[in-house]
């Protein structure tokens, strides 16, 4: 089973990357759970969501103590939130962020893993001139937990955006620039 | 065919309403069953459903509109939580008093003061004498299932049903889940034939009204006695649903209780989570066993002790307090069917999770080992527990 906590701050949809990346998942076949963590919810507060993606059918439902994987949606967070408590030293922590993953290290508590940087902030202005910086986390840790390959998180997109986006038929494609960008400018991975 | 999906809890539940299509659904929005009617107003605004979705001023009012409702012959629903269901409690009583197998959704909340919209069962134990079938689920899949189940125990039984799952933790995780085909599910639970109805233009009646001491009294003893025989309609309903679906439902579910010396019983979603504690333990030799009540009322009060008596040390967990000085609503009435069938076990109440305190499997794993500790000496030194809030 493959555990995963994000954390994002209100409006930022960490929420909702969750639940897409638990559809994602889902489409290839295994069981999943997405559950954000509720309390007094601002726009712009701290907050927190979970995924478990596992091969047999998941009966635990207790949040994630010591998760696989963190990702980090607003690089903001780290001076913030403990964002590595508890993570496993031989999973990984995803951060959007324009710096380097090597440069992040000091704000992270000791953490000796893995670290990735995504800047999906940039890839969201460049693409859809907004910053919506979900869909490009999404990719990224789609890609570093190797939950499925490119082809299929490209095809599974494509049919999601198609339903979402059902009225906006213009905003597909930037979307899935930002997907496949994304998944490409992953950085890091050195422990 | 069956459709694997993955939905929330709140969006099973609205699905299996969309897919019973009943003729009345009023209900008033409350975290966190807030969704289920929001969903359910989109399947009747998109035509989806025939249902006459009546939007009300309050939970008393949604409660009246059900019983105008089922009275006059319809097939009806409500959802609600917490404060909802406690405003809700003069016409709950009402409802199963004049026994109409009205469906209530409970996602269940935490009651005031201090204010909380997190998960705990004060809400549906508040109200466990109203008259109400109660059945409890332990994930969308159960959430769906019962729903479905309801609709049909509830008129067999002429009895309301009220199913009970927990606020967030299920009303808002996404799952997998097995749907059944809308066809299916229409098969299932059929029509509704009620006996007789205020819209029968064929035999005027009246419902309702006064009784004087004595055919209260008969009234009250048939609605008691209707609980008793629900037992047995739980089960052939749930029969029924095993050859449609292949998922097994009974009044409660047992896990590795065969060779247990320590078990828990608990409601809900915490079952699973302890499911994942016995696996551990069982992994290192430790006989841990659990029991999940699925129906609390009617109680089965003949079974469970039957499946507890070999326990050398028991613990009832309960996700409400009964502020009584002593012990929660659970453990008092279980412990009492337990005395009744002289099934004695060494037992502790665990108040756990009130207000939505996460509960780990390590939780769970300290109860058992204060399980192990009671097993070897046989002694309670005290029968009500806080989890988490000791030392």
């Amino acid at each position: 089973m493959i555990e995963i906590r994000w954390h994002g701050r209100g409006g930022q949809g960490a929420k909702t990357a969750s639940l897409l990346l638990a559809d994602a998942a889902f489409n290839t076949g295994k069981y999943i759970q997405g559950f954000p963590e509720y309390g007094p919810e601002r726009m712009g507060a701290p907050i927190t969501a979970y995924n478990r993606i596992s091969d047999t059918p998941i009966r635990v439902h207790s949040n994630i103590y010591e998760p696989d994987y963190v990702v980090v949606v607003d690089d903001t967070l780290l001076q913030a939130v403990e964002v590595t408590k508890g993570l496993k030293e031989e999973g990984a922590i995803l951060i959007n962020s324009s710096k380097k993953p090597e440069q992040l290290r000091q704000y992270l508590n000791g953490y000796k893993g893995k670290i990735y940087t995504i800047d999906a902030t940039k890839i969201s202005m460049d693409c859809l001139k907004a910053n919506f910086p979900n869909t490009a986390m999404l990719s990224a840790i789609v890609k570093i937990t190797g939950i499925m390959s490119k082809d299929e998180l490209l095809s599974d997109m494509k049919e999601s955006f198609k339903h979402k986006f059902a009225r906006k038929p213009e905003v597909i494609e930037p979307n899935m620039v930002a997907v496949e960008r994304a998944y490409d400018e992953v950085a890091g991975g050195n422990e | 065919m069956a459709i694997r999906e993955r939905l929330s809890g709140n969006e099973a539940v609205a699905t299996a309403m969309k897919q019973i299509n009943p003729d009345t659904v009023a209900a008033y929005p409350i975290t966190p069953s807030t969704e289920v009617p929001q969903y359910f107003s989109n399947f009747v605004a998109n035509g989806e459903v025939d249902t006459e979705f009546i939007a009300v001023e309050s939970e008393h009012s949604a409660m009246s509109a059900c019983i105008g409702a089922s009275a006059a012959g319809g097939r009806v629903m409500s959802a609600t939580s917490s404060q909802g269901l406690a405003y809700m409690f003069e016409m709950l009583y009402i409802a199963a008093g004049m026994r109409l197998p009205i469906t209530l959704i409970c996602g269940n909340r935490a009651l005031s003061a201090p204010l909380n919209i997190h998960n705990d069962h004060s809400d549906s134990m508040g109200v466990r004498d109203a008259g109400f079938i109660q059945l409890y689920c332990e994930n969308n899949q159960e959430a769906y299932d019962n729903t479905i189940m309801a609709v049909k125990i509830a008129e067999k039984a002429s009895i309301p049903v009220m199913v009970c799952y927990d606020g967030f933790i299920t009303s808002h995780s996404v799952e997998n889940i097995m749907l059944l085909e809308t066809e299916d599910v229409q098969k299932f639970v059929g029509k509704r034939n009620p006996v007789q109805y205020l819209l029968d233009d064929e035999r005027n009646i009246s419902m309702g009204p006064m009784d004087l001491q004595k055919y209260y009294f008969e009234h009250r003893k048939q609605l008691a006695d209707a609980m008793r025989g629900a037992k047995n309609i739980i089960k052939e309903v749930s029969d029924e649903f095993y050859k449609l679906t292949g998922r097994k439902y009974d009044l409660y579910e047992e896990y590795m209780m065969d060779d247990a010396e320590i078990g828990i019983v608990v409601l809900n979603s915490t079952a699973g989570t302890t499911k994942d504690a016995v696996d551990k333990l069982r992994a290192s030799g430790v006989k841990a066993g659990m029991v999940k009540p699925r129906a609390f009322r009617p109680l089965p009060y003949e079974e469970l002790p039957e499946s507890l008596k070999n326990l050398k040390a028991l613990a009832i967990l309960d996700k409400c307090d009964s502020v009584n000085g002593y012990a929660a609503p659970l453990f008092m009435e279980l412990t009492s069917a337990m005395y009744s069938k002289k099934v004695i076990v060494p037992t502790l109440n665990y108040i756990y999770g009130l207000g939505g305190v996460d509960v780990k499997v390590e939780d769970i794993l300290s109860v058992y080992n204060k399980l192990e500790e009671v097993a070897k000496t046989g002694v309670v030194d005290s029968t009500t527990h806080y989890l988490g809030m000791e030392d």
